[in-house]
């Protein structure tokens, strides 16, 4: 480790920049939970200076990192970061799976009698016959149907297991130098995503006006749209990334040993895919 | 970053910012560590003010000086602001300042994240703080946030979930930022078996801080759905179960509690050996036993909610489980005790702070372990035994062993000696008055005293009175402390680089105060100079 040259850059301005941005989205979403008017233009206004703060902080790192500032231990500790925030990730969708477990596994079985909730079966809702889907026994939402798992969401899996082999050819593209093919594989793995989100899109649409699934369709609406609502969110800033990495690739950015911004880009497509299969065989199908 | 280019390690030592630019833009892991401490203590005291509230209202039974809504905003803010404001940023504050420091690195690994890690605390508690101003007042559902009472209150709710999010994105980074330090920064030679037992605890707190604070985030995320979008994640009418709330949470609350005494260890694991003269004894044991700690908190958050309803071979499972716990902590605390047999003892404050943890988060330990046992946790759950207990193991076990820390190495940070007579004032006045103020606690909770009321019955006034003159008391002398500090940073006896003759470790290596940049061409590890060397071969 040649740490006698660790980049420690002097100052950093991007980060108090990020938190008051954070801040004032805080400020602003929480503002409009609770009806206030200012709310949605407070949210936006720190939005648009995360943004700002995001765009800004990435261009100082690119261009230290073209600049040749940082060394192999550099490298690394970015990797670390980038390993260990995608665990966090994990273990926050975690929560979502453990959730969805609980009600499937305890909640609504002992709701139905199960156990010991015989009595509060027999004192609250005696009618109630657990069964999933379901949406409880005082039926929040009204009556729904489900999307079933082996048309759409089959599809969609197909799609995203396909954009894993598209990226990965693109990362053999980026070692053997050939840029053309690279950003060809990328603008195919950039399609996948689309259409991906394009189908989900389709899906939200289809359940809220044609299925009356929504989220307040009971514990059912809450799991589904709550574990695909995150996957989604995570599927889109996946998207954007990937549309950044290609435009850096037209650009030159990458060489064929150095380029660890794109394969962070990977590493996070990756893990989004890893988390629709478990989206996929949990939510839709089992 | 205008010069990106030319802000190159190497060459910006002359024109560091001053001023208020110096600590918003600042990079530097020894500035940002002062910036981390100085929010803990002043956190410290904000959440010591409300406790003080707390204990005058309970001085005498009957309603005396706040109504009850007031009563329970402070029984929660109390305990997110010393959780989060206090303890959490105290660890990480000591982290960045001696990890690098520890372990002969330039500084943490992604400096910037460093910054960004720190300044979301001031923001997120004024967040959190400032509910209390709002017209329906703060949460007050208790820190755990339980529903449905918690989504039964006013609009506090959602700037309270949003600051939460926020504390956890700053925890989050912090300990990715630690993780990658210690794993990737270490000088040549420092190989893990030869780390610093404070580097060893923080690289397991970090871990277990990378895998929960997440989980408390989808916690929280759910509450907010359930209350503002309609979601029936708790909602038993739509199949969902409060319940299950308490199981996320404390799948996260558990190893939080270690999060918040694992580097406790580790801190007292640095000053015993220094002031018995004696390395620690034990030392892969007390890797392996913190190991053991972490991978067993993540499988006995159920103890928490015994009297909930749960099925049978559950409880029992987490009743042995949390039981087990005893194995490895009882470890380390053996290695305590045999690193100060046959040694040549001092007691300056660090080592009494120190001792006074060994002692006294024994105490709470064992009132844990009856606390696991299923039938009688069913007597104590939410009674005023539970209150002493985690007073036990958070004030006189992770304060105690942030205060022996910080006496530890005050003179490194500052180049003065700290004034000893008044820091072993401040040491058998602290621990004078904090059993007086917590040991009746336990009295009260086998009595059956109800934790989180205002009032109670007239059999627990004497205790109650006792408890809170203690807490007064011990409140109140916490202001020596901050005087003690203020007094050192100004001026006192100058310290050397070794400032205790038995310390060791590349801390120590470096000149009195430590300069901004320290090990800036790494220093080379061998059995000399690792803390623990002649345990190597």
């Amino acid at each position: 480790m040649a740490q006698s040259s660790y980049f420690v850059p002097a100052t950093a301005k991007w980060p108090i920049v990020g938190t008051v941005g954070m801040f004032i989205m805080m400020i602003g979403f929480a503002n409009w939970l609770n009806m206030g008017p200012t709310g949605p233009w407070l949210a936006a206004i720190g939005g648009a200076i995360i943004i700002a703060m995001i765009f800004g902080w990435f261009a100082d790192v690119v261009r230290e990192s073209r600049a040749g500032l940082y060394n192999p231990a550099v490298d690394a500790s970015f990797r670390q970061g980038m390993i260990w925030f995608i665990f966090s990730e994990v273990m926050f969708f975690a929560a979502f799976f453990g959730a969805l477990f609980y009600a499937r596994m305890f909640a609504v079985p002992w709701l139905g009698g199960d156990g010991t909730g015989a009595m509060t079966r027999e004192f609250l809702w005696p009618e109630f016959e657990a069964t999933w889907p379901t949406h409880g026994p005082a039926e929040l939402g009204g009556d729904f149907q489900t999307i079933p798992g082996f048309g759409l969401p089959l599809l969609n899996t197909l799609i995203l297991l396909t954009s894993g082999v598209t990226i990965t050819l693109a990362h053999w593209a980026l070692k053997k130098g050939q840029r053309a093919a690279l950003i060809g594989w990328m603008i195919a793995t950039i399609v996948l995503a689309c259409v991906f989100l394009s189908i989900q899109a389709y899906e939200y649409v289809h359940a809220y006006r044609d299925l009356g699934l929504t989220l307040g369709s009971g514990i059912y609406g809450s799991t589904f749209f709550m574990l695909t609502g995150f996957h989604g969110i995570h599927v889109i800033i996946g998207t954007i990334m990937l549309i950044v990495i290609t435009i850096r690739c037209a650009m030159g950015h990458f060489t064929e040993k150095n380029h660890f911004g794109w394969e962070a880009t990977a590493w996070y497509w990756h893990f989004v895919d890893v988390v629709w299969l478990g989206v996929f065989i949990f939510v839709y199908v089992v | 970053m205008a010069n990106a280019s030319t802000a190159h390690h190497d060459d910006h030592h002359d024109h560091h910012p001053t001023g208020l630019a110096r600590w918003l833009f600042s990079t530097n892991h020894k500035e940002l560590g002062t910036l981390y401490l100085i929010f803990s203590l002043a956190m410290f005291l904000v959440g010591g003010a409300m406790a003080l509230v707390i204990r005058a209202e309970l001085f005498a039974p009957g309603l005396q000086l706040v109504n009850p809504e007031f009563f329970n905003q402070m029984t929660t803010m109390h305990a997110l602001v010393m959780i989060f404001g206090a303890v959490m940023p105290a660890f990480v504050g000591l982290a960045n300042w001696m990890v690098p420091l520890m372990i002969g690195a330039p500084d943490m690994a992604l400096p910037r994240m460093n910054n960004w890690s720190f300044w979301i605390l001031p923001f997120a508690f004024t967040l959190l703080l400032s509910t209390l101003f709002m017209p329906s007042g703060g949460p007050s559902a208790g820190w755990t946030l339980y529903p449905p009472l918690s989504l039964q209150g006013g609009n506090s709710l959602a700037f309270v979930i949003l600051a939460i999010h926020l504390m956890g994105i700053s925890s989050i980074m912090g300990a990715i930022n630690i993780i990658a330090t210690i794993l990737n920064m270490r000088a040549p030679g420092m190989t893990l078996l030869r780390m610093p037992l404070f580097v060893w605890t923080w690289l397991i707190t970090a871990f277990l801080l990378i895998a929960v604070m997440p989980v408390l985030a989808g916690a929280v995320t759910m509450l907010l759905t359930d209350r503002f979008f309609g979601t029936s994640f708790f909602n038993a009418a739509g199949g969902g179960d409060p319940v299950l709330y308490q199981h996320i949470f404390w799948f996260f609350g558990h190893p939080e509690v270690y999060i918040l005494i694992l580097p406790a260890f580790g801190i007292v694991s640095e000053i015993i050996p220094t002031f018995a003269r004696k390395p620690l004894f034990g030392y892969t044991a007390m890797v392996y036993a913190t190991a053991s700690i972490a991978f067993l908190s993540f499988i006995v958050w159920a103890h928490h909610m015994f009297t909930v309803g749960m099925p049978l071979g559950a409880m029992l499972f987490f009743m042995y489980a949390t039981m087990v716990i005893a194995v490895p902590t009882g470890v380390k605390i053996f290695n305590w005790i045999a690193t100060m047999w046959r040694g040549s003892m001092t007691f300056e404050t660090p080592m009494l702070f120190a001792l006074g943890f060994v002692v006294m988060f024994t105490i709470g330990g064992l009132s844990g372990l009856m606390l696991a046992i299923v039938p009688t946790n069913f007597q104590y759950h939410d009674t005023y035994f539970v209150v002493a207990h985690f007073h036990y193991v958070l004030v006189s076990g992770a304060v105690y062993a942030i205060m022996a820390g910080v006496y530890y190495w005050l003179p490194k940070w500052t180049g003065h000696m700290y004034d000893e007579k008044l820091g072993k004032i401040h040491f058998w006045w602290s621990t004078i008055w904090v059993n007086v103020l917590f040991f009746p606690q336990h009295y009260l909770g086998l009595a059956g005293m109800p934790r989180r009321i205002p009032d109670y019955a007239v059999q627990f006034a004497e205790f109650n009175m006792i408890s809170s003159i203690g807490g007064f008391m011990y409140g109140f002398g916490q202001l020596l402390f901050v005087y003690i500090i203020w007094k050192c940073v100004r001026g006192g006896e100058k310290a050397t680089a070794q400032v205790w003759d038995g310390a060791r470790g590349l801390e120590w290596t470096v000149p009195s105060p430590a300069p901004l940049h320290t090990f800036d061409t790494p220093p080379l590890v061998d059995d000399k100079v690792a803390v623990h060397a002649d345990r190597l071969t």
